[in-house]
């Protein structure tokens, strides 16, 4: 996994709720038996016109977001559907960091997997980056990972919450797989247990 | 005496591998489902590794999201579906996974055939990389779904990290009124709490409702926990569940069969064990629900409109003012007798033995309305041979529909079965997201009843007025 220590970036505003994973990446793009190719479908439906061509509205099409890391979203991000997709189409197209009020579980968990950070903040600062990204949308903001802080450009800055597991798993780039294979004794100790109930 | 504890606490302490203060719990995983579209980096990821499946004798593999339902032969399949199918039964060839292959009695849609065959059974840790394994959830299990990077690991470690939840009584209570079923009882819930309304908890549904229910019944309910956000749906295991269970494939049998239903009969949540949080629901306050918005919570009542565009605060303003002009729909007009362009009847919400009954028991005798596209998708091969003993696809023909094989088909619309842009569907799936059908499509998602009606009439229709 690619490690996450900090970045600096403009913010891509996506100012609705419940974004759902089947608006990250439509199944008609899961058809993939690898990773590759899955930023082409990212936001699909919303990043083009129904004719195909690209919509000028759209921020990820605009000059000024292209090369930006971080999306601001509004409440419960990535509900719906489990797909891993929906990361891995975000990673590939650039994005290595998600601010919102909340994240739906399975989308929170597949997140971390990839090296993309899923930030929780107040509805408060959630209000005062949409406000700053219409403002001054070519700001940048910091985040730092090791201080769990987001330095914003008016020079305040966000303290965020995130379990020391994953933190040390995003610092250091580790797949929690080598972790559980770690404790292959103990899962067998437990499986040799249960025979004898 | 012990603390009285909940299901979902028995559950999970009796799956702790192994705890610790600075990672989440280790948690072993009974059994493990697989499907073709979020496995093959999976293997990829063991491949690369040099790992094998450490329990494949727990791991049951299935196709059914991007196979076709015209035929039995994947001739009609696309190019990058056919490779899919050939890579998920390469992959289970190589690492000796069971695989319930296109040819096999008993494929069909994963969370139907794993109860179906008895491989889901109450007490068990199951997961698959889909967010609907909820639905096992109906037997007492701890079920959800997972990321493709969890099903590397499971396949690799037979367990997973994880963080325990917090748990949420939903209970129903009272008797069901003529002709609203299981998933007006679930539309009703998500419209009253939202679909982050479960977010990080674990449902338990209780109450003599969900007592009342049968099997197919419990699992449109646990099915749709997803729906609203919570990890996982679970019903307690009764003498229903081990009616169901008894002499399936694949559960216990003889002695075994006597010792899993004493074990099974200590699960139920002890009396005065604490919920984190709870609600109520009266089902014989409860009519048909549709939906008319891009969300599931987005439901109404058959009866009433369409809710003011100045509902809720700003956000939910901007979401409901989005979801209408995706919807083509007004605020404040009803939805009852707005057209209809296709009905789906499948998907592992309601494509069951009593599903296809409710249907079959409107469309018997009448014809679906001109222009009319009825898709009816049997959630199993099983479902499907049994449905015909029947007569079911006789009903479905004659009415003037479309009888399939099982999959996923329009329900998430990765086979060719989807809408056209600008369609509106009432279907019996669980998700009404722009374009989840089909891109441009717009999604009614109704219960069997409420779907076999509108078919009928052309139209969003009360099934009580064709009963
Ligand atoms: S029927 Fe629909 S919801 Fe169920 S597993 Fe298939 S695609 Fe997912």
């Amino acid at each position: 996994m690619k490690s996450f220590t900090k970045i600096t970036s403009k913010i891509i505003p996506l100012p609705h709720i419940d974004v759902d994973t089947d608006q990250i990446i439509p199944a008609r793009y899961l058809k993939v038996i690898n990773k590759d190719g899955l930023a082409e479908g990212l936001f699909d439906s919303w990043r083009r016109l129904p004719d195909g061509s690209p919509n000028p509205d759209f921020p990820l099409n605009q000059d000024e977001y292209q090369g930006a890391q971080i999306l601001l979203a509004g409440d419960n991000f990535g509900c719906g559907s489990s797909r891993e997709h929906a990361p891995w189409a975000l990673t590939g197209w650039g994005i290595r960091a998600i601010i919102s009020t909340s994240f739906a579980d399975i989308f929170r968990n597949n997140a971390l997997k990839n090296g993309l950070l899923p930030i929780v903040v107040s509805e408060s600062t959630q209000t005062s980056l949409f406000d700053l990204t219409e403002e001054s949308p070519s700001a940048t903001t910091d985040i730092d990972l090791a201080s769990q802080t987001l330095s914003l450009p008016d020079g305040s800055s966000v303290s965020f919450e995130i379990d020391s597991f994953s933190k040390t798993c995003l610092l250091e780039g580790i797949d929690q797989l080598g972790y559980l294979l770690k404790h292959d004794e103990q899962i067998a100790a437990f499986e040799e247990s249960r025979l004898k109930v | 005496m012990t603390n009285p504890k909940t299901l979902y606490e028995k559950l999970w302490e009796s799956h702790i591998v192994a705890e610790s203060d600075d990672a989440p719990s280790i948690l072993y995983i009974d059994l493990h489902l697989v499907h073709e579209v979020t496995s093959p980096q999976a293997f990829s990821g063991l491949r690369e590794k040099g790992l094998k499946v450490r329990c494949p004798e727990r791991t049951i593999a299935t196709m059914d999201h991007s196979t076709p339902t015209i035929s039995l032969s994947l001739d009609s399949a696309d190019d990058m579906a056919i490779a899919q199918l050939e890579q998920i039964t390469k992959n289970c060839a190589d690492f000796g996974i069971t695989l319930y292959d296109a040819e096999s009695d008993g494929r069909g849609i994963v969370h139907v055939i794993g109860p179906e065959q008895g491989f889901t059974q109450p007490g068990k840790t199951i997961v698959c990389g889909d967010s609907h394994t909820s639905t096992h959830g109906a037997f007492g299990a701890l079920a959800f779904g997972i990321g493709t990077s969890e099903v590397e690991h499971v396949l690799a470690s037979q367990s997973l990290l994880q963080t325990k939840s917090k748990t949420y009584e939903v209970k129903f209570e009272g008797e069901l009124p003529f002709g609203v079923t299981a998933k007006d009882m679930i539309l009703a819930l998500i419209a009253k709490i939202g679909i982050g309304g479960g977010t990080g908890h674990v449902f338990e549904f209780t109450g003599d409702a969900i007592k009342a229910l049968d099997m197919d019944g419990r699992m449109t309910v646990c099915n749709m926990a997803i729906e609203a956000g919570a990890r996982a749906g679970m019903i307690a295991p009764d003498e229903t569940t081990f009616a169901y269970l008894k002499g399936r494939p694949h559960a216990p049998k003889g002695d075994a069969w006597d010792a899993a239903v004493a074990n099974w009969r200590q699960l139920p949540s002890d009396e005065g064990a604490v919920y984190d949080k709870s609600v109520t629901i009266d089902v014989s306050a409860l009519t048909p629900m549709v939906t008319y918005g891009t969300n599931p919570e987005m439901g109404i009542p058959i009866n009433e409109r369409i809710p003011s565009l100045n509902t809720g605060d700003a956000a939910e303003q901007s979401a409901l003012s989005k979801a209408l002009k995706y919807m083509d729909l007004s605020a404040d007009e009803p939805l009852k007798g707005h057209p209809v362009d296709v009905v789906f009847i499948g998907s592992c919400t309601n494509s069951r033995m009593s599903d296809l009954r409710a249907a079959a028991s409107i469309l018997k005798g009448r014809k679906v309305a001109d222009g009319m596209r009825l898709l009816v998708v049997p959630g199993s091969e099983t479902i499907r041979h049994q449905a015909e003993a029947e007569g079911i696809d006789k009903i479905v023909r004659d009415a003037g529909g479309e009888w399939r094989f099982a999959g996923c088909s329009m329900c998430l619309a990765m086979n060719g079965d989807e809408l056209e842009p600008g369609q509106y569907a009432v279907s019996t799936s669980n998700r009404n997201f722009e374009g989840r059908q089909g891109k441009g499509g717009r999604t009614i998602l109704a219960s069997p009843l409420t779907a076999a009606a509108s078919a009928i009439t052309g139209k969003v229709t009360d099934p009580r007025e064709l009963m």
